[in-house]
Parts: structure tokens; C-alpha cells; sequence
């Protein structure tokens, strides 16, 4: 197996060339989220950073983490479990071979980002090869550096579309003592109302999750807190809970599975916003993500979606509509000068975010 | 959202033409024909321009860099701000944005050519939601002011910089300001949720959002911490946190700085993450107590306040766990609050660090860096050489839940030379951050201060790099020039005015 060294700069060499050429690149590793997106075109040569791989510093009691992006996240995972700490976005991995650029890249996260973050709060810094060939270096390995432009937790959710992500470090934490999750029957409207009163008081509800009239609260934290705060909050324990926790991460849900052929809107608006009737819905992250199934047209999704102040992503099933809620004039000239600056021949994952980036 | 203007067309080397260093005297010619052209919207008393209105504003925090502003212009809405923006960008002036001046690297420090843009009358909390728990703030806010306005409600706004009785929300987003609470609650970019401002050419434009996230880059992770460079905050979402119920806070004495630091790594390894953790030397303690009368344990070699928050079952669990590590970890006296009055007893030497020092010495000059937390206990001795050879007394306070060091560098500025041995020894402090794997700056923020210090935390392939974000958003480089990056160029000439032996060739030149 080559030297991380050595991998990077063969990936560097042939970003090169591809500049040269003009000839772009999809970066695709173990392809688990093929599906997020826009289509990549079929001509384009598939770059696999997978060789790009292994952990490069994991020190537990400086809670930072630092692997290549090739690393498969269950090396990541399981090697922060032995040391009773996690990421604590819970990622999704949607597949075995799941790699941290990709957790990076597509800046997906799972139950647990209502309470303690998203990718971005997390990481503390990258190493990006650029459309230039060039290895720059964003942040650091310390939990506070305020050193230069932001650019490494700009990477999160970026789709590839700035440069191949490289090196990455996170902030990791401990996992909670204890965990327990508690069910209401519940109407929407009820459930929404509900897990955002409980988000100003304090109580350490880790995720919530409605769907098919039942609320699911997860409480999580020391064991004397997880006891209290279920006393308080009252409702059903349910045990084992974790593979309900698992089948919303993961989309093994049958909420999920069972769509047919319609689409499976990710609807972010502000958590408080009141039930949108636009199809069958699933609500995480107090009522800040919102899955829908619907059939109905694109544009109507995404004006309901703004209305309430947020956007709309057609996340799986897209039949062609363009996957991402479009930007403001001014935004997306602000996108199109980055793109050109990190990445002037237009090599990376071009419209896999946007069309024409 | 407005509908953008015509796309400005500006050649890439423009950006060469504006004065990067905004030092010298004022030119009248020019100061006549922009103020001018800013009174055609901008009521009298909104700019400001002779010397005497002026000189109030020709620094911020960081006293040691001084210069007048052209203008001084204190909008008093949005429409206004992004009016003296499209003014600035045709008349290609450069724009300093300010909030309250309480910065300490220079990130507010004026253009000699340019507009001070004070948003001191932004002043205003627009929205309190409590159900979804945010937020909408003008700039001008006060960082407290946000926790007063909603301690009605349980609730409070958790960064807290020890300035936050007069630094603003805009501030604060400029610099990603940290605080004694971020290990558990996060900094500014963690809790700002959605940033309002006005491009340089006057666009009004909007990232992040008051849901969880929005389409496409992350462009509010770049605006956060980017020191008034990329765009001028003019409202802001921000989140809001419930207050927890109960507090109680440990105090540990230990007989060695590595055995303190030792110590902290082992609470960590526990699983817990204190709602804070704080570290200061023998030379902080004996300079607060006399001030404060907290009762610390003069003989330590260092204390360290570890305080839990939550429930009161939770913190019952958690500090039993605290004392314990700390016990196993060589703490020579353990002491735990048992009563809100003697907690903020605890904390109140902490907090009161900066004046104390400042009492006991006629300056002192307040380092930043950020060291991997293992290294704390090597760096605090590097440091105890370093008071030796520059002549100079020093008190460390330390972040040391997030690694976050604060070096007080005590010496008098009636003396040069002692000022500028205090300038040398904090150099020296922020060369060995980079060295241990730190970065020179947490949560002060580069300005002018740490500018050259960036030269050797980054390389020129990634200076270049912030540079292209700042072309991103401002094409012809007017907001703020001069900060936080340095240019290639001036990195060369540093390197060659960095003289071995700690002396540099030309002390009388002003270096920014």
C-alpha cells in the first residue's frame, strides 16, 4: 500500500493533467450517495481518492481526530468507540463503504445534528487539492483558531465542488452514560409545538422524530439526567431504541423504503414552522427537517418551503427536477467567483450541486 | 432579496490599486469630495470628519496601532449602509466596518483613505422567538445585552467573550468570538444562525438561515470570523440556549504546570466536558487575588476551575466524577462551591485577570494563541524562559478546556524599549503556537496585530487561497483592506526584516 504522500501527490499529478486537458472529474469513492444530487455526466472520468486512506492522529483527550478522506467512516467509527467517543452528528453512511470525504463532502447528518451541530460545527480543519493541483490548508487541529478564512468547515456540504477534500480533522466527543427513548401519540401540529417547547427548557432531548402519529423522543446524558429528564417528560419507554435511531440515520425506514416512484423532498425550515400538508411527511430535528413524499410539482414544494423561510431538496427519486432549491441571483454569483477561483477549468463534480458550478 | 446590480466589472489587478496600507495623513481634496457625496443621503450628523470627531475613533482594543480615519460615517439604517457601500465602490474608497472597538488585534483599525463604518446605532434587538429559540439582532447589539433581553424566559445567548458587557453581536461575528464556555457551547459560528449584511457594492444579501442549514456553499461559515473583510453584518439570527438550572464549580491547586495540564486531559479521558475550564499561573493568581480576594492557593504552581452545569442531578453526578479525577491527578487542594455567591467567588479572579494585570503593571500586551492541550504544561515553561530573556513579567491565563492561551506580557509603553521587548516576547509566544501545532490566533482574530505571524502559519499556495475568497465577495478588495492576510509581498519583506536574535533592523518603522 502506497504512503499517504504518495497518493496525494499521484491525485495531484493528475488533477494536473485533467486541468490541462480541461477534461473534468467525478469524485466518486465507495458511491453510497450516487443518489444526492445531480446526476454526474456518464462521460466524465471517475477519480476514487479510496487509496487516499487511513488515520493520521487520534488523540482522545485532545478530542480531535484526523484521518485521510479515503478512510472508510466504520475505521473512523470504530476507532472512536474504543475510546467511548463519536462523531456527534451521527452522519449517515448509506452503505458500508461510506468514506469521510463523502461524510464531508455531502454534509449530511443524522438524529443527533438538532442538538449538538452539523458537519460544519465539527470540523476543525482540511486539506484541499484544488483545481490548480495545489494542497492548501484550511484551520487546524484546535478546537478554537480563528487563523485565516473559515474555509475548511466551508467544505462541509460542498459536493466536491471546490476541490478533492484531502486530510480532515473533527472535533469528537464522549458518548453519552445512557440513552433512553421515550413515544407520545401525537398529532403533527401537537409533536412540532411540543419538541420545540422542550428545546428552551433544560432538558438534554438528543433527537425527536414524528411519523405516523407517534413523536419519539431520545433523551441522552449522564445517568441521573436521562432519569430525571424522563420523569419530567413522561411517555413510553421503548427499548431496544437504537434501531429506530438507526433506520431514520440510514433511511432504512420504512417511510423511506416504501415510496415507489415519488419523490423524497428534504424540506429545512425553521423548526417551528406549522405542518405543511404537502404529502406524507416524516419530521426530524424538532420540526427543522421535514421528509416528504410527493408527486406534486416541484415548484410548489420549494415556494411553500421559502415561504416558511427555508429550502426544499429533491433528496431521492428526483425524476429529473434539479435537485437543489435555487439560489438568489446575488448568492450565486458569489458561488460562481469561488468555483472559479479554487477550481478556474471547472473540473470537480461539475452541476452535481448546480448547474454551470 | 434584492435583485442584484449589474455585475461589476472589475479588473483583477484593481484591487492593487487600493492602498492596502491605510496609514498617512489625510488627503483634504479627497475627504472633501466623499463626504460630499455621502451627505447627498446621509444626514449631518451621520459623518463625521474633522479631526476632533475623528480622533476618537483612530483605534480599537489593540491601543498600540493608531490612525486617523478620512471619515468617520455612522449610519442609521440598512438602505444607508449599503448606499455609502455602492458610494465607496464607485468612488473606490475603502470601507473599515466597526462595532464597539473593543477588538484586540486591530481588526477596526482605520484606513487612512478610507470610511470608518461604525454600525455603533444598529443598536437594536429586532425579534425575540421563544419557541424556536432565536433571536434577530442589529450588529450594534451588545453581546450581554441578548442574555439580559431574554433572561425573562430561561433562556440566553451562550458565547461570552470576557468584553461582553460593550462588544457588539456584529463584533463578534467579525472575529468568532470565543469565551470561558465554548469546549460545550461553541463559539459565535456555532450559535450565529443566519447573517443579514451589505456586499461592497451595496447588494443586500443573506447567509446561513433561521433553519437549520441552506442551499448550496456554506458561505455563513466564511462571513463568521472574517473580520469585516467579506461583507458588512448589518442583522443577524442568533441562537439562543436554555439556562442551566445549576452550576457548582471545582477548584484544584496543583505544584506543577504539567501536572495542572496533565489534569485537564484526564477529565477530558473521563467523558466529561465542563461547562468550563480555566487555568491560570502563579503570576495571575498573585496579581487578582490582592484585587479580588477569591481565596486562591498562592503557594500552586497553577489553580484550574472546572465547573459543571445542568440539572441538579446532573451536576451532583459530574462534579463527583470531577473531583475525583482531579484527586487521582495530583491536585494538592480540592475545593468545591457550595453555594452560587462562592462560585462566582471562584470566578471572579478569572474573570477580573485582564484589569488585575493591568493594575499591577502600567500595560500589558494579550496574547492568543491556540495549543494542542497536551502541550500546555512545555509551553507554560517555554514561556517562564522566555520572561528571562526578554526582561519581562508574564501571567497566563488559560482556556484550557479548548487550548485557548492567553499570555498577559506586562511592560510600561513610556518605555520603547520595554514595549518593544513585549512585542518580541509575544511574537516568540505565537511562533511557538504554530510550532506545538496551535494556530496563532483562537478567538482575538488576526487584524494587524498577528498579520505576519500568518506568513508562517500558512504557506503561500493557501494565503493566496483567502485571497481568492475575498475576490469572491469583494472583487476590488475595499472592505477592510489590509487585514488579516498578508500579501505574498509582505511576507517576503518580513522575512528578511526577521533578524536573528529577536532584534529587528529598523525598530522605528511602524510594522502592521
Amino acid at each position: 500500500m502506497l504512503a499517504p504522500a504518495d497518493v496525494a501527490h499521484s491525485l495531484q499529478e493528475r488533477v494536473k493533467s485533467a486541468a490541462a486537458a480541461r477534461a473534468p472529474l467525478v469524485i466518486r469513492a465507495g458511491g453510497t450517495k450516487d443518489f444526492f444530487g445531480n446526476r454526474a455526466d456518464v462521460t466524465h472520468e471517475v477519480l476514487d481518492p479510496r487509496a487516499y486512506c487511513g488515520l493520521l492522529d487520534y488523540e482522545p483527550t485532545e478530542l480531535a481526530i484526523t484521518a485521510c478522506s479515503g478512510t472508510p467512516l466504520a475505521e473512523i467509527e470504530a476507532a472512536l468507540e474504543k475510546h467511548n467517543q463519536m462523531l456527534a452528528f451521527e452522519p449517515p453512511c448509506f452503505g458500508p463503504a461510506a468514506t469521510l470525504g463523502g461524510v464531508v463532502a455531502s454534509g449530511l447528518a443524522g438524529p443527533r445534528r438538532m442538538s449538538s451541530g452539523a458537519v460544519r460545527d465539527f470540523v476543525l480543519g482540511a486539506t484541499l487539492l484544488d483545481g490548480r493541483g495545489n494542497v492548501l490548508t484550511f484551520g487546524g487541529k484546535v478546537m478554537k483558531n480563528v487563523a485565516g478564512y473559515d474555509v475548511s468547515r466551508a467544505l462541509a456540504g460542498s459536493l466536491g465542488t471546490l476541490g478533492i477534500i484531502l486530510n480532515v480533522s473533527l472535533k469528537v466527543v464522549p458518548r453519552p452514560a445512557a440513552e433512553q427513548t421515550l413515544q407520545f401519540a401525537l398529532a403533527e401540529s401537537e409533536a412540532i409545538q411540543r419538541t420545540n417547547a422542550w428545546a428552551g427548557q433544560p432538558l438534554p432531548v438528543s433527537a425527536t422524530a414524528w411519523v405516523d402519529g407517534v413523536l419519539s423522543v431520545r433523551v441522552s446524558g449522564s445517568n441521573a439526567g436521562v432519569r430525571a429528564a424522563c420523569a419530567k417528560l413522561g411517555g413510553d419507554p421503548i427499548s431496544p431504541a437504537a434501531e429506530f435511531w438507526d433506520q431514520l440515520r440510514e433511511q432504512t425506514h420504512a417511510f423511506f423504503t416504501s415510496t415507489d416512484a415519488a419523490t423524497v423532498w428534504r424540506l429545512s425550515v425553521p423548526p417551528t414552522t406549522p405542518p405543511l400538508d404537502l404529502g406524507a411527511t416524516l419530521i426530524e430535528w424538532r420540526g427543522g427537517q421535514r421528509w416528504i413524499c410527493s408527486t406534486a410539482p416541484a415548484a410548489e414544494i420549494r415556494g411553500r418551503a421559502e415561504a416558511a423561510g427555508g429550502h426544499a431538496t429533491a433528496f431521492r427519486n428526483a425524476n429529473g427536477i434539479e435537485v437543489f432549491h435555487p439560489l438568489s441571483p446575488a448568492l450565486e454569483q458569489i458561488h460562481r467567483r469561488l468555483k472559479d477561483e479554487f477550481d478556474p477549468a471547472g473540473l470537480f463534480n461539475p452541476g452535481r450541486m448546480f448547474a454551470g458550478l | 432579496m434584492n435583485a442584484p446590480l449589474p455585475s461589476p466589472q472589475v479588473p483583477r489587478l484593481l484591487a492593487d490599486r487600493i492602498p492596502l496600507d491605510g496609514t498617512g495623513a489625510v488627503d483634504a481634496v479627497r475627504q472633501r469630495e466623499v463626504v460630499a457625496a455621502l451627505k447627498i443621503f446621509l444626514p449631518e450628523h451621520c459623518v463625521l470628519w474633522r479631526e476632533e470627531d475623528t480622533r476618537p475613533y483612530e483605534c480599537d482594543g489593540l491601543t498600540m496601532y493608531r490612525q486617523l480615519p478620512m471619515i468617520v460615517a455612522l449610519p442609521e439604517t440598512e438602505e444607508q449602509v449599503a448606499r455609502i457601500a455602492r458610494t465607496c465602490f464607485e468612488m473606490l474608497v475603502p470601507i473599515v466596518p466597526r462595532g464597539a472597538g473593543t477588538g484586540l488585534s486591530g481588526g477596526a483599525l482605520p484606513h487612512g483613505q478610507g470610511v470608518l463604518l461604525s454600525l455603533a446605532k444598529f443598536n437594536r434587538i429586532l425579534k425575540i422567538d421563544p419557541l424556536a429559540c432565536t433571536a434577530v439582532v442589529q450588529p450594534g447589539v451588545r453581546n450581554l445585552a441578548i442574555s439580559d433581553a431574554v433572561a425573562h424566559l430561561g433562556l440566553y445567548y451562550a458565547p461570552d467573550p470576557s468584553s461582553q458587557i460593550a462588544c457588539t453581536i456584529g463584533g463578534n461575528i467579525a472575529e468568532n468570538s470565543g469565551g470561558v464556555h465554548c469546549l460545550k457551547y461553541g463559539l459565535t459560528l456555532h450559535n450565529v444562525l443566519r447573517v443579514r449584511g451589505v456586499t461592497v457594492d451595496g447588494q443586500i444579501i443573506e447567509v446561513g438561515s433561521e433553519a437549520f442549514d441552506s442551499p448550496g456553499l456554506d458561505l455563513l461559515a466564511l462571513v463568521v470570523g472574517s473580520e469585516g473583510m467579506l461583507l458588512i453584518t448589518t442583522e443577524a439570527t442568533v441562537k439562543l440556549l436554555p439556562k442551566p438550572l445549576f452550576q457548582q464549580v471545582v477548584m484544584a491547586s496543583f505544584d506543577d504546570v504539567g501536572k495542572g495540564g496533565d489534569a485537564v486531559a484526564a477529565v477530558i479521558a473521563a467523558g466529561i466536558i465542563p461547562g468550563g475550564m480555566e487555568m491560570m499561573d502563579k503570576a495571575a493568581t498573585a496579581a487578582v487575588e490582592p484585587f479580588v480576594k477569591a481565596g486562591y492557593d498562592l503557594d500552586a504552581a497553577t489553580i484550574l476551575l472546572v465547573e459543571s452545569d445542568g440539572t441538579l442531578e446532573e451536576v451532583a453526578e459530574e462534579i463527583a466524577q470531577i473531583e475525583s479525577v482531579l484527586a487521582a491527578h495530583g491536585a494538592t487542594r480540592l475545593e468545591t462551591s457550595q453555594s452560587d455567591l462562592e462560585r462566582q467567588r471562584f470566578w471572579a479572579g478569572r474573570k477580573a485577570a485582564f484589569p488585575a494585570v493591568g493594575r499591577v503593571s502600567p500595560d500589558y500586551y494579550c496574547m492568543d494563541g491556540t495549543i494542542p492541550r497536551k502541550r500546555v504544561g512545555e509551553v507554560l515553561k517555554a514561556i517562564g524562559v522566555m520572561e528571562s530573556k526578554y526582561g519581562l513579567r508574564c501571567a497566563n491565563v488559560f482556556h484550557a478546556g479548548d487550548g485557548n492561551l492567553h499570555p498577559l506580557i506586562m511592560f510600561d509603553s513610556n518605555d520603547a524599549d520595554s514595549a518593544m521587548r513585549a512585542e518580541q516576547f509575544g511574537f516568540e509566544i505565537l511562533e511557538l503556537s504554530i510550532a506545538v501545532g496551535g494556530t496563532v490566533t483562537g478567538e482575538h482574530g488576526v487584524g494587524v496585530e498577528k498579520i505576519h505571524q500568518m506568513c508562517q502559519q500558512f504557506d503561500s499556495a493557501t494565503l493566496e487561497s483567502f485571497f481568492a475568497v475575498k475576490r469572491a465577495f469583494d472583487p476590488v478588495g475595499l472592505l477592510n483592506p489590509g487585514k488579516a492576510i498578508p500579501t505574498l509581498t509582505r511576507c517576503a519583506e518580513y522575512g528578511k526584516m526577521h533578524v536573528k536574535g529577536g532584534q529587528l533592523a529598523f525598530p522605528d518603522l511602524p510594522r502592521f
